[in-house]
């Protein structure tokens, strides 16, 4: 594997606004191109670490990305680079139309207007949304919205994608199309989840967190292979080992049919 | 839950819908001002306007009974005018009509119908440019007309999340009516009133991560726009309402 790392956290420790600690000594390495999970209980500090990957949210300890600490004069870069898709799409988009969305970053990145749309058209072609350019995001399902959210981060041809739940409120279908499409990207990612099967298709290495610990840091087969820690996070053993089982199988397929 | 309660029709394809939002924004703002600065008793100038307003709805392919229907919400307006109509009278001037004790003058009733008339011509006029301009466009089309940018940004941020918010009232509503909410009024208003303060502390919090999220993207403080929008023959020849309407406003009005 390319060993450069991408995301360095030593010690970092948060406490929310009300007094609530939120993490404590994290220390997390991501090198490109891996696709790392983080799992955990709610309120475990998942989102909140995430938050930090990009400058959104700054506590004490070193964040470094890129190589970039994270200091203000550093920050329009990182953003730059680290994509940070919301939980909510709602709170992501909100330009009156999907275009400008997607517009947005690239356009406040001091871009040329031929290459603003470039990137904006390339990004909703990845996410399938070719022909949404002049919806409002109201107007799209839940579905349609977690993609264009996506999408907006893509034009700004990120190196470290940041999602937060990315399944979330989604239909069966919905989230197996936006896997599938999450799969096709290239870049570094760090994704935020509670479902195994999203793990599964998507990360190769498992970060557990609770009450803003890091509790384990291990490849996806440790976790599957290790019953305790799975019940321990609330996870149907069986049906995980099951569950993985098969999408090993289906990637053989998928191999010997390429 | 989906909306479309603002700009219902303003997706339809027609030559006023295809124009560029600029000429509609300055024709339309035309037809109010010539509207509001002609005296009352110019009849035959507010039939004009209001005839070419309704050739326009037609052209539109807008149904007209509709539009008709959505005038209607200035009455509440007009009726508060109304009211203090019998308190104004001229000097010198005979109670024309009396009833109940009541009297009005023709001057009181004539200040009645001139509220009447330019209001539902500007408000005729308003619902046109949005039933034929999509909400974005229309932002844009102030953008480009110079408007402030904060006016511009907050329209654009009101009309993006008015659907959210009233989203989460509905949601609310149901929730407060599966509990099977009744009973006397001043517990009902209690109900009410924390309602309104939730919704007040979720939008706060939207509103933080909103920014958060537009921080994320690169936002600096300035909102950059893209492209302005071609202005072509098609909109040369609409704008030429604008002297026709002079034109009526000064030889019939």
């Amino acid at each position: 594997m390319n060993s450069e790392k991408v995301i360095e956290i030593r010690h970092l420790s948060y406490t929310y606004p009300d007094g609530r600690p939120g993490l404590r000594d994290i220390d997390l390495d991501v090198f490109r191109h891996e696709s790392v999970a983080i799992l955990g209980p709610n309120g475990a500090g998942k989102s909140t670490l995430l938050y930090h990957l990009n400058g959104t949210l700054v506590g004490n300890g070193t964040v470094r990305i890129l190589g970039m600490s994270m200091e203000r004069g550093n920050l329009k870069e990182i953003r730059r680079r680290v994509g940070l898709v919301f939980q909510n799409p709602e709170d992501q988009l909100f330009c009156p139309t999907v275009f400008e969305d997607v517009a947005f970053g690239p356009v406040n990145m001091g871009l040329e207007k031929a290459e603003v749309e470039k990137r904006a058209e390339r990004a909703l072609e990845v996410m399938g949304l070719k022909g949404f350019e002049e919806r409002s995001a109201h107007h799209l399902s839940e579905g349609e919205k977690k993609r264009v959210a996506l999408a907006t981060v893509l034009a700004m041809d990120s190196e470290i994608l940041a999602l937060d739940e990315p399944t979330d409120n989604l239909d069966p279908g919905g989230s197996r199309a936006l896997i599938d499409r999450i799969r096709k990207i290239p870049q570094t990612k760090v994704i935020v989840t509670h479902h195994l099967s999203l793990v599964m298709e998507l990360c190769e290495r498992t970060v557990l967190l609770d009450d803003g610990r890091k509790i384990e840091d291990l490849p996806l087969e440790g976790l599957i292979g290790n019953r305790t820690l799975l019940e321990d996070f609330g996870f149907d053993a069986e049906l995980a080992q099951w569950m993985y089982e098969r999408v090993k199988a289906s990637r053989v397929i998928n191999k010997s049919n390429k | 839950m989906k909306h479309a309660f603002l700009d219902h029709h303003s997706r339809i394809d027609s030559p006023i819908h295809r124009l560029d939002a600029r000429a509609k924004i300055i024709v339309f703002f035309a037809f109010i001002l010539v509207g509001v600065s002609s005296p009352p008793s110019s009849f035959s100038l507010f039939a004009l306007l209001a005839a070419c307003l309704v050739v326009m709805t037609l052209v539109a392919r807008l149904p007209l009974g509709h539009m008709v229907k959505k005038v209607v919400i200035i009455l509440p307006f007009l009726f508060f005018v109304a009211l203090s109509i019998p308190f104004m009278k001229r000097e010198g001037e005979g109670n024309s009509f009396g009833f109940w004790g009541l009297s009005v003058s023709r001057s009181g009733l004539l200040i009645l119908w001139n509220v009447l008339v330019k209001a539902s011509l500007g408000v005729f006029s308003t619902i046109l440019l949005y039933s034929t301009t999509t909400f974005p466009k229309l932002v844009k089309g102030m953008e480009e007309l110079r408007l402030p940018r904060i006016f511009t940004v907050l329209f654009s941020f009101m009309y993006r999340y008015s659907f959210i918010l009233v989203d989460e009232v509905q949601r609310m509503k149901r929730a407060r009516d599966s509990r099977c909410f009744g009973g006397a009024w001043l517990w009902q208003a209690k109900a009410i009133g924390h309602m309104v303060g939730t919704l007040f502390v979720r939008s706060f919090h939207r509103g933080e991560r909103i920014y958060l999220a537009m921080l994320s993207r690169g936002y600096n403080g300035t909102m950059h726009v893209m492209t302005p929008e071609r202005f072509g023959k098609e909109e040369g020849i609409f704008l030429l309402w604008v002297p026709l309407l002079l034109f009526l406003r000064i030889t019939v009005g």
